[in-house]
């Protein structure tokens, strides 16, 4: 399937500054994309170019391989990470303003229903919490039936329990065929969301691909977690690369069944030995050389 | 067309749907009106006007002590017509034309008219034929009335048009409608439509509320005023989208909306007439919509001018109108 949209070598430069420095991307239709950055890693401005926002210093943006027209316009769905509505109007007078400037939309009911809306229509959209403000903006991505998603940090600021409905929102939406574009400050928003990702750093992506792939092709090892309580003394005389971490003992390793006889053989108790996942916390430091902090 | 209607229902819920501000906007008009026309209804002045046809010079010769005389002021006038019915409505307190024969107008009715004319019988001008006129005086507030509520309408459409976009852009919701299909000029159009309506209907309410107890002058055409009285908020508000095209500072905002206003609110005729003030004074008056707007008001409530006779204001209005939107639209940003 050709990709929804593309991008090639795409430059911006301020004065100063080179904020997006030679990017290409090829999204396909259907998917999860999630562009992950620390602040000041040029994925705001990325993705503002690919939305046709602010207009790239060099490279090109193609759509369905159209450059950016009048007919992108009616076809993608933006939320953006800072935005305002019309003071003073309700959700449903809202959803029905922004209805109104498109061609061709959604049954108005379809969104209030897919988005939960139905038990604030009538308030007030400066009277809205946290997640239902971010459900409404996202019903208003989604009134033109958009074939593209843009999501810019969507649930930053949301408790979690918000930002755990607002996923299975965004799964629902994905479920209709949806190509979505997300950034998002969490780690375990993208790995719960994103069929592929890219990792920014300086404006340049410095990693891509599933999340599974990026975490195997980073971390073939695995870490074993074991209580120091007993063992700490045993472990450390070992030649077996174990750390300290907190109350545990740390130990990466490749060959997971030769350390774990090496355990065995030098009388560790592995009763309550843990087998830790890398996430792509682990990966984002590791690629960008950084805490998480973004 | 549905896009601007959209944006055209939006601002109009926004401004009714905020008691505050439709209550300030309302009440603000008729606290002036009422206001000044208590402080001047004794219409004190300490000077006496005096139309002058034929020039100075030839005044001078008729009589030399006349023109050094303190506390009067004359001004030139080429149209002896317009200047004798300014005589009659007490606009001016005496008229003199020395292109001819030396003649004076003077209003029967007038104790302004009555003093001068022993003032100028002192001073040499006892020879000059003397012409008497009637008409009832025209109050100071008919005369202020057009003036209060040209310059509260352009402190609604300036501030009211230009900080409400300036906000927009400020908050990120212009950026919001940069995401849709919603062009500039669509938008900065429903702008000055939304806006446009809810000033000439507080307007007109403003100016039925105050008819009722102070019971104006209207000697002209109501449809005449209305077209006046819109195109000239048209104008206005026009120049509010285009100094807020571009800016997302209110400071900034607030700075360049003063700048456009202070010049209209003392040289467009609102506070005083401008008659007898330095040419370019009156050159640069001329360019504000604002004094096109108050001088054509005056002369249709005043005077009972026709559309014809104000059809030069009307084109101005008209004319700055077009130009000012269209350069809005075409540096308009969204962000």
């Amino acid at each position: 399937m050709p990709p929804i949209i593309t991008a090639t070598d795409l430059v911006k430069q301020y004065p100063g500054v080179r904020a997006v420095d030679g990017i290409n991307l090829e999204i396909p239709q259907g998917i999860c994309f999630g562009l992950l950055g620390a602040n000041g890693a040029g994925k705001t401005t990325t993705i503002e170019m690919l939305e046709g926002i602010h207009q790239p210093t060099s490279g090109a943006v193609l759509y369905k391989g159209e450059p950016l027209g009048a007919r992108y316009r009616e076809e993608v769905g933006i939320q953006f990470q800072h935005t305002a509505l019309q003071d003073f109007l309700t959700v449903r007078e809202t959803l029905k303003f922004f209805e109104r400037l498109y061609t061709e939309t959604l049954p108005i009911e379809e969104v209030i229903e897919l988005c939960s809306l139905t038990d604030i229509l009538d308030r007030d959209t400066r009277k809205l919490s946290g997640g239902q403000r971010q459900r409404l903006l996202l019903a208003l991505a989604l009134i033109n039936d958009p074939d593209l998603i843009f999501l810019d940090e969507p649930t930053t600021g949301l408790d979690p329990q918000a930002r755990r409905n607002f996923w299975d929102l965004v799964k629902l939406v994905k479920s209709r065929n949806k190509t979505i574009v997300l950034t998002t400050h969490y780690m375990e928003e993208a790995y719960a969301l994103c069929d592929e990702i890219a990792i920014m750093d300086k404006g340049r992506i410095v990693s891509q691909g599933t999340p599974q792939q990026l975490l195997t092709e980073h971390f073939g090892d695995v870490v074993l977690q074991i209580p120091g309580d007993d063992a700490g003394g045993k472990l450390m005389q070992m030649d077996i690369g174990a750390v300290p971490a907190g109350e545990l003992f740390e130990i990466k390793t490749n060959r997971l069944h030769h350390t774990l006889q090496q355990l065995m053989d030098n009388g560790i108790n592995l009763d309550r030995l843990r087998i830790r996942a890398w996430t792509l916390e682990d990966l984002f430091i590791n690629v960008t050389g950084k805490d998480k902090a973004v | 067309m549905k896009k601007f209607l959209a944006v055209l229902h939006a601002r109009n819920m926004e401004f009714l749907r905020d008691r505050s501000a439709l209550v300030w906007n309302l009440a603000m008009p008729f606290m002036l009106v009422f206001g000044l026309a208590f402080t001047f209804s004794g219409g004190n002045k300490d000077i006496y006007k005096i139309g002058v046809v034929g020039g100075i010079e030839q005044l001078t010769q008729a009589a030399p002590k006349l023109p050094t005389t303190q506390h009067l002021q004359f001004i030139l006038y080429d149209d002896l017509d317009a200047a004798i019915n300014k005589v009659k409505h007490h606009q001016m307190d005496m008229l003199i034309d020395v292109s001819a024969a030396p003649k004076y107008w003077v209003n029967t009715s007038s104790p302004n008219g009555y003093l001068l004319e022993r003032i100028i019988w002192g001073v040499g001008a006892d020879k000059f034929e003397r012409q008497a006129v009637e008409g009832a005086e025209i109050r100071y507030v008919d005369w202020f009335l057009p003036g209060i509520l040209g310059m509260n309408m352009m402190f609604a459409c300036l501030f009211g048009v230009g900080f409400v976009i300036v906000r927009y852009r400020k908050n990120g919701f212009l950026k919001r409608l940069k995401a849709t299909p919603l062009g500039a000029f669509q938008f900065l159009f429903a702008q000055l439509i939304s806006r446009l309506l809810l000033v000439v209907v507080i307007t007109t309410i403003v100016y039925v509320g105050c008819d009722f107890f102070i019971d104006f002058n209207m000697q002209g055409s109501y449809g005449t005023l209305l077209l006046v009285t819109t195109l000239g908020a048209m104008s206005l508000i026009s120049i509010g989208l285009l100094v807020a095209a571009h800016t997302a500072s209110e400071e900034l905002a607030g700075g360049m909306l003063n700048i456009v206003t202070w010049p209209m609110m003392l040289l467009s005729g609102a506070w005083f007439s401008l008659e007898g003030a330095q040419p370019w004074v009156q050159n640069i008056a001329e360019l504000f919509p604002l004094t096109h707007m108050i001088s054509a008001t005056r002369s249709i409530m005043n005077e009972g001018a026709t559309l014809a006779q104000v059809m030069p204001d009307v084109w101005v209005l008209s004319l700055t109108s077009a130009v000012f939107l269209a350069i809005g639209a075409f540096v308009f940003k969204w962000e």
